[in-house]
């Protein structure tokens, strides 16, 4: 980028930003920087600059550079959520590119600043993550690199399974000790109890009802890395590691649709209100067609978000977009604001798998948009609960996973279950149901015996 | 609030992103291992010219998590307007996909890399651990094979032993670390070279003799399995030693030693007599390879649909063989049809000796494991044990 095109984009930037702050928008400070295509796209493989080396990074960036080297895909830009925020402009844009490009991260800025699931993210993410790296680099050092890449598979493996109302370095209340009495294996605590000479000891109880959560726990990570019977405190340390940057990712997960929906919104609307020459209007054209055009037949969380909030505008008012960008998520802006009408001009229709063909089966709004909730803002991820951590007295793992009709993908859940057990160290438990729901249906797994399923 | 900075910051993800990428190719490449078998028997692969790129398909490497069954239930699709109930909006399987190289899958649930290697490379995987069996050192003509094998890399060292390739890595590391990551300023410090050790091997002479069926009963696999496992022998002989014969003999109701061409590429047809490559096979000994000047290796693949006949001049002709020579290895090729007991197989399993090393093929995949079964670690051991 030469100097004269460096100047026009300042300029442009700040026009960009007093338009944007005139029609309301409140952005986190963002800092910009210009790159080359190569840092970017390894920045968008890794999640953050500077996360921890692990295989999956690298294959999530080969993947990336490969399609960036064949023209398949092109990141024009990439914000942090941090702050401020970090910008990365791709250098080889032209000058008209970068300005709708700081358009869309200033709207992202801004949504950052104020949107409800974003509240209690780290802002200093970025240097956490650096010291996270350093921390695993210092582990790989002292225990293998070959040690440290097994326990990050299993930890990745569930990184997924994260709940941010548990709070950082809280214990499950170790005064509830109801559920201890109230369970079906009553009998069986009653013939340990026996064994043990009838003795009660204070410790043994205690110990054992805190395994045993009053109410199923949906952060996987947190319980082991709070009650894992085998982790080293350095492994406990790995764990926690990626539970924090999961919980950092969480609420973009949760606002995919709903954040791309809003810079769109927005880069469209600044670039209409500064003057173009008649090319550049023709260039922004362009550019905001590609953004929005549908995508083979995967859904475009672009072109989504961006029809259902130009239809929020349409019939609440622009002031209206501001509330809905402080208080929904990917699922409540579904099923609040997707209509039939919209469903139809978006063409959104639900197909499956018939032989070896993809086939539309349904055109129906309701199933499009209970479907699209499903698959949406994280609903994609099965939800697992920890029943109990001191299963049949034994110190094993029992997890559930909260049926809600759609069955498990088994061989996955059984390979997923090794891992746990890497984590945990005794037999792990995993209930679901069997493949019409109706009965259920107890995957087992111990590196000694393998997997076991159980009706 | 809002700056614009043209930094160049050092990122050293830079050099994160190569190396975690070099790991997952690592792992990829474990993984390749791992489908060897598969991979040994493919077709593409055979009928190469040996020398351009193979692409190995092999499933990504998969990341395990609990999700949702892939096959299972519906998705929500978009399309540009007027999609009706009952249009096909796209197929799975296949490589349908644009461009080449990785590419991740277009379909729910099916995502498989392309790694591309040169026959080489592949033939460094699956020969890894590979030898001839039982190789000893022979009185005569015993030769010295020099071979420079370049064992490190050192910053100095004649400018004829540069290590190209190693010395631009090392600039554009030095200019990246300066913030230029750009190639060229050579300076003495990026340079890189190679130095080597001189690796004598005391090599014996060896000849392979090998046999193959190519009468009418052999039908398209039985002869594809020959050709496939000694296309791979070949390549592994001619990898691993520098001086080994290999004699090909083709035979049906008689015998004739062809040339390499001609073994892997001409179809014969007309009845069995296994009896005569043997003959064919001790003549070529008699004439050329005294054994105790040579190691000798026969090796044979046929579908054992022998002449009866002709089974027990068949187990003479082997027991002479057996004799002289280091290791006999016979591969019959039964795609699940031959379960009676008159075959070739059972004739000279009766000869029970250790030198006499037998392999049933009934699958592609098998290919891989006859060439294990004959080249394999063990087989040196348990011939020299008995």
């Amino acid at each position: 980028m030469t100097a004269g095109a460096l100047r026009e984009l300042e300029r442009r930037i700040e026009q960009v930003w007093t338009i944007g702050e005139r029609l309301g928008l409140r952005p986190l400070p963002v800092h910009f920087e210009i790159v080359p295509a190569t840092v970017l796209y390894e920045i968008g493989a890794y999640g953050l600059p500077g996360r921890f080396s692990h295989w999956t990074h690298g294959k999530a960036y080969q993947i990336q550079k490969t399609l960036y080297d064949y023209g398949l895909s092109k990141i024009y830009e990439l914000v942090i959520n941090s702050d401020p925020c970090y910008a990365f402009l791709l250098e080889t844009n032209t000058v008209l590119q970068n300005t709708l490009v700081t358009a869309h991260v200033m709207a992202h800025a801004d949504f950052f600043a104020n949107n409800a699931y974003f509240v209690q993210t780290r802002r200093d993410m970025v240097d956490i993550a650096a010291l996270h790296a350093e921390r695993i680099e210092r582990y790989e050092f002292e225990h293998g690199k070959a040690e440290v890449e097994r326990l990050l598979d299993a930890v990745l493996a569930i990184q997924e399974h994260v709940d941010p109302s548990v709070p950082d370095g809280t214990k499950l209340d170790s005064s509830v000790r109801s559920r201890r009495m109230q369970s079906p294996y009553d009998d069986l605590w009653a013939l340990d109890d026996r064994q043990s000479g009838g003795r009660q000891d204070e410790e043994h109880v205690t110990k054992r009802s805190t395994l045993t959560p009053p109410e199923p726990v949906r952060d996987l990570l947190w319980f082991i890395h709070e009650y894992s019977p085998v982790l080293e405190d350095w492994e406990r340390d790995v764990v926690a590691i990626v539970r924090s940057e999961m919980l950092y990712f969480l609420p973009q997960i949760r606002t995919k649709v709903l954040n791309e929906g809003w810079a769109t919104r927005w880069h469209a609307r600044i670039m209409r209100e500064l003057d173009l020459t008649p090319e550049e209007h023709v260039e922004f054209a362009r550019l905001h067609a590609a953004v929005v055009q549908p995508t083979g037949r995967r859904l475009n969380p672009y072109a989504l978000g961006y029809a259902l909030l130009c239809d929020i505008e349409r019939r609440y008012g622009a002031e209206h977009l501001f509330l809905v960008r402080e208080v929904e998520s990917d699922v409540s802006l579904i099923r609040n604001y997707l209509t039939e009408e919209l469903v139809d001009e978006l063409d959104l229709y639900l197909y499956e798998r018939r032989g070896d063909e993809l086939v539309v089966v349904d055109k129906d709004w309701e199933a499009v948009r209970e479907r699209l909730v499903s698959e949406l803002g994280g609903n994609h991820i099965p939800v697992i609960v920890v029943e109990d951590g001191d299963y049949l007295g034994n110190r094993e793992l029992y997890l559930r996973h909260i049926w809600d009709g759609r069955k498990l993908d088994l061989p996955w859940a059984e390979k997923t279950l090794e891992h746990v057990f890497r984590l945990w160290g005794r037999r792990v438990w995993l209930e679901t149901r069997t493949d019409d729901g109706t009965e259920p249906l107890r995957l087992s797994y111990h590196a000694r015996e393998g997997h076991r399923r159980h009706r | 609030m809002f700056t614009l900075a043209i930094r160049r910051d050092d990122w050293s993800l830079h050099r994160k992103g190569a190396i975690d990428q070099a790991r997952h190719m690592e792992k990829v490449k474990e993984a390749i291992k791992r489908n060897l078998a598969d991979i040994v028997s493919e077709q593409s692969i055979i009928t190469s010219d040996g020398k351009r790129i193979v692409r190995v398909p092999i499933r990504v490497l998969e990341e395990y998590r609990f999700r949702f069954d892939p096959e299972a239930g519906r998705q929500v699709g978009q399309g540009s307007g007027g999609t009706k109930v009952g249009d096909v909006i796209g197929r799975t399987g296949g490589s349908s996909g644009p461009g080449a190289g990785p590419q991740a899958g277009d379909e729910p649930g099916i995502d498989y890399y392309e790694a591309e290697l040169t026959i080489d490379e592949l033939g460094e995987l699956i020969f890894e651990d590979l030898e001839l069996p039982n190789l000893e050192e022979k009185r005569l003509r015993e030769l010295e094979s020099e071979t420079v094998r370049f064992t490190d890399i050192r910053k100095h060292g004649p400018l004829a032993n540069l290590d190209k390739r190693r010395t631009l890595r090392e600039n554009l590391r030095r200019n990246a670390w300066r913030g230029q990551p750009r190639i060229g300023d050579f300076a003495n410090e990026d340079l890189r070279f190679k130095t080597w050790e001189r690796d004598i091997k005391r090599e014996s002479n060896a000849v392979v003799i090998a046999m193959m069926d190519v009468s009418g009963s052999m039908g398209t696999f039985e002869k594809y399995v020959s050709r496939a496992f000694y296309y791979w022998m070949v390549r592994f002989l001619r990898t691993k030693y520098d001086h080994v014969d290999i004699r090909f003999i083709a035979h049906h109701a008689e015998a004739k030693e062809v040339s390499e061409e001609e073994f892997f590429t001409r179809g014969e047809s007309g009845g069995t007599r296994a009896s005569t490559a043997y003959e064919l096979a001790l003549q070529l000994i008699r004439e050329h390879y005294p054994p105790d000047s040579w190691n000798i290796y026969p090796f044979h693949f046929s579908d054992g649909d022998n002449w009866p006949s002709d089974n027990d001049r068949c187990r003479e002709l082997a027991e002479e063989l057996l004799r002289c020579v280091n290791l006999f290895g016979y591969g019959e090729i039964r795609q699940g049809r031959y379960t009676y007991h008159s075959t070739l197989m059972h004739t000279l399993q009766r000869i029970g000796s250790p030198k006499l090393v037998t392999v049933t093929i009934s699958d592609k995949a098998d290919v891989y494991q006859a060439l294990r079964r004959f080249f394999g670690p063990e087989v040196g051991q348990e011939v020299a044990r008995a």
